[in-house]
């Protein structure tokens, strides 16, 4: 009886546990990344320990790659050789780490899985329990197969209605942290259900899930159902058993009406600073980026696409398209998205995280604007502190190339 | 006594060491960075002892332990927020960086104002008499707190 938290962990623990209670759980996968690994393997080298499962680690290469500073190669170049000491068995360097663990079937329903950075939750959008924990507890979990948690109370959304025209799985996103702030999940899980949820394929319930810690929150979940189960159909590496919640105890439940939503955009500082695109006025944009963990998959390209075909991109702004990996690279060039983006005048970068923290690949100038698909929007995010970071769906984003300030993609004839 | 730097509400680790300050590993040169842009006189002014008084839902956003190594490693003592957000409350634990939750502090202190802390009782004082108790760990992270972080403590056979 639970919470898809509460009914996920009882099972891995093997008795029933409550919201409230600290568990140690044994954990499915372990995923650190270039930036945090480095951290992670000094902390996994003072436990003087083996790998618990080379099998059950997985590191990746997306934050910055190719290394784009000496620094980051060397840093890179130490990961590579603890790699080989360790015989780690699974290294991917093809798109971001979230992206390519759901593609190569790494995330299944009721899996737990930790990885060192806080967008973990996103693999709740197949019903496992991810989440982003620092490099310290991820060497212990390294070492042992193991990590503590508090099972977290949860917060659930009913997402009824139907979104209209231009309004995405983003938009509900921010709608959602508008709705109970940044912290309004603090400590907590978030789950999302309803029709409009069910109504969604696995891309857009990742959108959803990935912006769960932007309301501070440990994990955001949704239901498995038949569209997990036709994605994972010849993916999923191991067999598994969905887990839905039981007569769950929530300690909030909100409804939204997806049908009332329109184009949003979260304005600086952060993800709750909330306004429809069409109600900002005129706010000059000198960069555009589409990419992410939340919105670099191939349906967001092809909704950027679909925008700027047989458009240009405005000349007092520059745009950049990153693909959350190469198979959406591959997918999005054999379909001519590709084609359409660069003809627009988009820069197309490789598979990874790109621009999103500001160390490559389009940084921000002191005083500059972007409007990306991201889903953070922190001063210093992106480069310089005084740039400011505008949060939008990639069809804002698109759109707003085209006129060269933040546009409702409704807007444009 | 540790002079207080004071700091609002939602400080994301962005804000705490911007990501292209995370290149590295060493412990200096991440105190260097710390609020490098948010707070530029933190990093020179900061002494040994110094405590950092934060509002609501301290460390929001990316999981770097970049941030709280970088404010254990710029000497402050302890943390004292009306909250923290989850990620960077685990981390400083982990690290052995003092965290503690007191809900009144925020509001009644000044930057630049001066507070004594006594870690084992968690006792606040301030230098006109107001004292002030913070929230007590939960018993299972003062564990981790006691062996001196998570290292020791899974070394001692834990987890
Ligand atoms: S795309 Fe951005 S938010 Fe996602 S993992 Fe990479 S850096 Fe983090």
């Amino acid at each position: 009886m639970g919470t898809m938290s509460e009914e996920i962990l009882s099972r891995k623990v093997g008795r029933e546990v409550r919201a409230g209670e600290i568990v140690i759980v044994p954990v499915d996968y372990v995923m650190a990344h270039d930036q945090t690994s480095p951290l992670a393997i000094e902390s996994f080298r003072k436990l003087g320990k083996p790998l618990f499962d080379p099998q059950r680690t997985i590191i990746v290469f997306d934050h910055i790659i190719p290394a784009a500073t000496v620094q980051a190669a060397t840093l890179q170049r130490g990961i590579r050789s603890w790699m080989a000491e360790e015989q780690v068995g699974n290294f991917l360097q093809d798109g971001i780490c979230h992206q390519v663990l759901v593609e190569r079937g790494f995330v299944t329903p009721g899996a737990v899985i930790v990885g060192a950075d806080s967008h973990s939750c996103t693999y709740g959008a197949l019903g496992a329990f991810g989440t982003g924990m620092g490099s310290t507890d991820i060497a212990v979990a390294l070492a042992t197969g193991k990590t503590w948690l508090r099972v977290p109370e949860t917060v659930r959304f009913e997402l009824t209605g139907e979104m209209g025209e231009h309004v995405y799985a983003k938009d509900l996103a921010l709608a959602m942290c508008g709705a109970i702030g940044v912290d309004g999940a603090n400590y907590q899980a978030v789950e999302y259900g309803g029709s409009a949820v069910q109504a969604m394929n696995i891309s857009q319930r990742m959108t959803l899930a990935n912006m769960a810690i932007e309301m501070g929150g440990k994990t955001g979940l949704c239901e498995p159902d038949d569209v997990v189960d036709a994605y994972l159909d010849g993916r999923a590496r191991t067999p598994y058993e969905p887990v839905l919640p039981r007569d769950p105890q929530y300690s909030r439940v909100i409804e939204i009406d997806a049908s009332d939503l329109q184009p949003m955009v979260a304005m600086p500082p952060d993800p709750e600073h909330l306004a429809p695109a069409n109600e900002l006025g005129d706010v000059a944009i000198d960069q555009v980026f589409v990419g992410t963990c939340t919105n670099g998959r191939l349906d967001d390209l092809e909704i950027a696409a679909r925008v700027l075909r047989g458009r240009t991109i405005s000349s007092n702004t520059r745009m950049v398209v990153t693909p959350a990996s190469r198979q959406v690279l591959l997918q999005a060039m054999e379909r001519g998205y590709i084609q359409t983006l660069v003809e627009a005048g988009a820069t197309v970068t490789n598979p990874g995280c790109g621009p999103c923290i500001g160390r490559h690949q389009g940084v921000l100038a002191a005083g500059e604007r972007a409007i990306t698909t991201q889903n953070r929007n922190f001063p210093g995010r992106m480069g310089d502190p005084t740039a400011e970071i505008y949060l939008a769906s990639p069809a804002t984003a698109a759109a707003s190339a085209v006129t060269g300030y933040i546009t409702d993609p409704r807007r444009l004839s | 006594m540790g002079r207080i730097w004071k700091v609002s509400d939602n400080i994301s680790t962005d804000e705490i060491i911007p990501g292209r300050y995370n290149v590295t590993t060493d412990r200096a040169q991440l105190a260097q960075a710390a609020f490098i842009e948010y707070r530029p006189d933190y990093a020179p002014g900061v002494r040994p002892g110094d405590v950092v008084v934060a509002g609501r839902n301290f460390g929001m956003g990316s999981s770097r332990e970049h941030a709280p190594i970088a404010l254990q490693a710029s000497g402050i003592q302890a943390i004292v927020a009306r909250s923290f957000a989850r990620i960077f409350y685990r981390n400083a634990i982990n690290i052995g960086l003092p965290i503690l939750v007191c809900d009144e502090l925020h509001g009644a202190i000044e930057d630049g104002d001066s507070l004594d802390l006594d870690l084992a009782t968690g006792r606040i004082n301030l230098p006109d008499g107001r004292t002030f108790q913070v929230e007590p760990l939960p018993e299972f992270v003062l564990k981790i707190v006691q062996a001196g972080g998570i290292i020791p403590f899974v070394q001692a056979g834990n987890l």
